[in-house]
């Protein structure tokens, strides 16, 4: 109860002198909401990223292609191989006999029909090939070169290339944005702590009684505390604004897909819901961490 | 029961200044004493000492069964709970109402509303201020200024009032009627009271314990003391 008396004071005093010094907060409030704006975009894409990269992971397929000559006992050695190969997905090998490759191809249509109707069985030019799905997908060169060392196992195929360098420069734009956010929350502190400093100031006087008259450190350094988490939360209005009707928007604008329907975006329900979360947290704890780091260097009490 | 206690406390500013050396001293529960002596004496250094504001160079403190010299900054808020302090210049803040500077004292120690009011009510009636608790320092006289911060002191009901040149900036007359009201604390409510002053007038006509300090030594402890122009 006296708890919760000392809490209702803090906060009062807190937005009282944000507006009392209301330029200086404007400054900090102003440069809070571009560093949660940025800071939601950057969650935003490190979310679709990893989602978008999990999609890719799953449809991920390596194939092994068997040697001509193989026999059916060879066939049969790469599979009892193939077993062996801790990352590989003992359930998802499918195997497709060159024969059947070819009936299929046949049926597909009348110039392959015609051309490989001619062929006798041991013509046959197509190889007998395996689909393998890896459980780890970091690991799935080492997992290929180790299918390339089986006897009669021909050529090893994932869709190396073009994936990787999606991850990559997925990648390379996350780290970016994740320097961005962190140059923008120092400078963002650095200017709660100044806009504090110049309550703590502008109160000195009625500190210097509150210690007289008998008032715990606690209640002194709550309103300067609360008043950081006040300058967080109004910093964070505009960001939770642009997300909430952003994002919806974007994703309709583009039919919910980046580039190709490949890669997918994240739903906006209730996907928007959990980053405008974050970013009001992030700023709350942000203006915290400000003032309670200039209470701790201008406060002596 | 002495409610103070000093034994050999020594205090040495950083600047190199020596204010107290070596000073001893036990002050009983309920008296009224008088601190005096020439400026430089260490009288004002004697006052900070005992509320904190200043830690002794060695020696030890003791104040209300605290252990003043030990205490840590964050718990002095347990020590001046136990005081009222009143200072020469009011100290009041001057955005607020007599009744707000006054319920202030209570309000950052985390007291409900309605005992707020109570104790506001009553510590400004013993000060004769009942009647203008909606002005602002501002407009009121030095000597009215001075019983308001007086009721913000008592307004806890503290163990022990401390009084740094409390009649400083008044004239003779107003001097006199502050210093009545403290005498009146002092007797109705055994509240222990310390008057650090130079006002020879006053000590003269009070007839209270004085304590004479001069280049930061005891010189002289009387019951019944005056001013004395030789030994300050």
């Amino acid at each position: 109860m006296k708890m919760l008396r000392m809490l209702g004071r803090g906060i009062r005093d807190a937005f009282k002198s944000v507006f009392r010094n209301f330029s200086l907060s404007l400054a900090s409030i102003s440069c809070i909401t571009i560093t949660l704006i940025i800071v939601a975009i950057s969650i935003i894409l490190s979310y679709n990223v990893t989602n978008f990269t999990k999609e890719i992971e799953k449809d991920l397929t390596i194939v092994v292609f068997v040697n001509n000559k193989a026999t059916e006992s060879d066939v049969e050695h790469i599979k009892e191989e193939l077993n062996k190969i801790e990352n590989i997905d003992k359930k998802e090998i499918k195997y497709e006999s060159k024969k059947n490759v070819k009936e299929a191809m046949q049926k597909e249509s009348e110039i392959f029909e015609s051309v490989m109707g001619e062929w006798a069985e041991e013509d046959n030019p197509l190889k007998d090939t395996f689909q393998i799905k890896v459980k780890e997908v970091e690991k799935i060169g080492k997992t290929a070169k180790q299918i390339e060392r089986i006897e009669n196992v021909e050529v090893v195929r994932y869709g190396e290339g073009m994936v990787d360098k999606l991850i990559s420069a997925f990648d390379t734009i996350q780290k970016v944005t994740y320097g961005a956010v962190i140059a923008l929350i120092l400078v963002t502190i650095f200017l709660i702590i100044n806009t504090i400093k110049l309550t703590i100031y502008s109160r000195k006087r009625e500190i210097s009684i509150m210690r007289l008259v008998g008032a715990s450190n606690f209640t002194i350094k709550i309103p300067f505390i609360i008043e950081g988490m006040v300058l967080g939360l109004l910093g964070s209005i505009i960001p939770t604004l642009i997300v909430i009707f952003g994002y919806p928007y974007l994703y309709e604008r583009l039919d919910g897909y980046v580039f190709t329907p490949l890669i997918n975006l994240i739903k906006p329900m209730p996907f928007i819901y959990s980053i405008t979360t974050m970013v009001i947290i992030i700023g709350i704890i942000v203006g915290m961490i400000g003032s309670s780091s200039a209470v701790r260097k201008y406060l002596k009490v | 029961m002495d409610i103070i206690r000093l034994k050999n406390i020594k205090k040495q500013y950083k600047n190199g200044t020596t204010a107290l050396y070596d000073l001893n001293l036990n002050i009983e529960k309920g008296s009224f004493v008088f601190i005096i002596g020439g400026s430089g004496s260490g009288k004002s250094t004697l006052m900070k000492l005992l509320y904190r504001e200043e830690k002794p160079t060695s020696g030890q403190i003791m104040v209300g069964g605290l252990n003043v010299a030990k205490l840590r900054n964050s718990k002095v808020y347990k020590l001046r709970r136990k005081l009222g302090i009143v200072f020469q210049d009011y100290r009041l803040l001057p955005k607020l109402t007599v009744y707000e500077n006054v319920a202030f004292a209570m309000e950052v120690i985390g007291a409900t509303k309605a005992e707020t009011r109570v104790k506001v009510l009553k510590s400004l009636e013993i000060v004769g201020l009942k009647n203008k608790i909606h002005n602002y320092p501002s407009q009121l006289s030095g000597g009215e200024q001075q019983r308001v911060a007086i009721a913000r002191a008592i307004v806890n009901n503290p163990k022990m009032l401390l009084c740094d040149e409390p009649t400083g900036n008044l004239d003779p007359e107003m001097s006199l009627e502050v210093m009545r009201i403290i005498e009146k604390i002092n007797k109705d409510w055994k509240t222990t009271v310390l008057v650090v002053t130079h006002d020879k007038e006053i000590v003269n006509k009070l007839q209270k314990q004085v304590i004479t300090l001069k280049e930061g030594r005891l010189i002289n402890n009387k019951v019944k003391g005056t001013y004395d122009d030789e030994n300050a």
